[in-house]
């Protein structure tokens, strides 16, 4: 149970260069009136930033774009989408992508 | 008269969120991150680190991929400025999140502010983002409710994977690894519904995944989501524009 010196050191620095970009955003430009074309810019960041992920999760695997290794998963986004789109329901979506995943590994 | 009937209401709208509502919508994104987090804690403990290290760890960092990245540099004696470095890296992200959640919490202090930004991550975001469609502010009781709830399923999650890793052989027999990827799904596809501007996101949409993959090729992982996140966000400008 003991906590090593430079693994203390470690964490700490990496605590402070995630903390700086979570927050500084947010208490500087929070403070200022963003010109027109910012907001706009901003306000299409969500989509981006979450299809980028997905991108990520679904053809990706070690590093590399890869859709054979992926193939189950991109499979499994399906019916995933599917539920998101005609359920609306968050739960449903990751449930409905669970469930999916289990049966096409288990099929296929 | 009628300019403080509108500021009432107004306040009456983003005083209705409470805590405990921030505690219930943060509920459908437990699994994803339960299962990222387990796992953090299965890797931190191969790599050699204590249980009170990789608490340490989740609490002062509070980042999946980060904390990935740490436990392998540190199984592999990376330096600690290198190993500081990356997380910079890895986690810079979040100013993109921290910048486009901004204009929803102008009504707080500084401190306020780094409260919530601290415990920002892509789920607290995403889900704070739908929430935040036709609104023009978020409460901030109901943004602790989230925040507190996902941060505490963290530290959870990780030291479960710490303490019962070693039993777990094969966490993808149960499909929990793709309960992250359904849950960016779920808020994707939430938040351009409510949009409205279905057209246009599906550009941006599209053209992150393209970039995403291609810069992936010359980027690291973690550098190709911000190319993609800021190149996607500039084309729905662009084709914003052209309309």
């Amino acid at each position: 149970m003991e906590i090593r010196w430079h693994i203390l050191l470690a964490i700490m620095g990496a605590s402070i260069v995630t903390l700086l970009p979570r927050v500084l955003p947010l208490v500087v430009l929070s403070r200022i009136q963003l010109p027109d074309w910012t907001m706009r810019w901003l306000n299409y960041v969500p989509v981006a930033v979450m299809a980028a992920l997905i991108g990520q999760e679904l053809f990706m695997a070690d590093g590399k774009v890869d859709f054979i290794k992926k193939y189950i998963e991109i499979l499994a986004a399906i019916p995933t989408f599917a539920t998101a789109i005609l359920t609306r329901s968050l739960l449903g979506t990751v449930v409905v992508g669970i469930l999916s995943i289990i049966v096409l590994r288990f099929v296929l | 008269m009628s300019e403080n009937v509108q500021l009432n209401k107004h306040e009456i709208d983003v005083g209705e969120e409470s805590f405990l509502q921030g505690v219930k919508d943060c509920i459908p994104t437990l699994l994803g991150y339960l299962s990222i987090g387990f796992a953090a804690g299965v890797v931190g403990k191969t790599s050699g680190l204590s249980i009170m290290e990789i608490t340490l760890m989740s609490s002062m960092i509070y980042a999946g991929s980060a904390q990935f990245i740490m436990a392998g540099m540190i199984a592999s004696q990376g330096s600690v400025t290198a190993i500081i470095l990356t997380v910079f890296i890895v986690n810079l992200r979040h100013l993109l999140l921290s910048a486009a959640i901004s204009p929803y919490f102008r009504q707080l202090s500084s401190f306020k502010m780094t409260l919530i930004g601290s415990l920002l991550t892509d789920e607290t975001f995403g889900v704070a983002i739908n929430k935040a469609m036709n609104q023009k502010s978020i409460s901030e009781k109901w943004m602790h409710g989230l925040n507190i709830t996902a941060y505490l399923n963290w530290i959870i999650a990780t030291l479960a994977g710490a303490f019962f890793g070693q039993w777990i052989t094969n966490p993808e027999k149960f499909g929990l690894d793709f309960a992250l990827t359904g849950m960016f799904i779920g808020l994707l596809v939430l938040q351009m519904i409510s949009r409205k501007i279905i057209i246009k996101d599906l550009v941006v949409a599209v053209s992150a995944v393209l970039i995403v993959l291609g810069t992936s090729t010359f980027l690291s992982g973690s550098m190709a989501v911000i190319a993609a996140t800021v190149a996607a966000a500039t084309i729905g400008m662009v084709v914003e524009k052209w309309k």
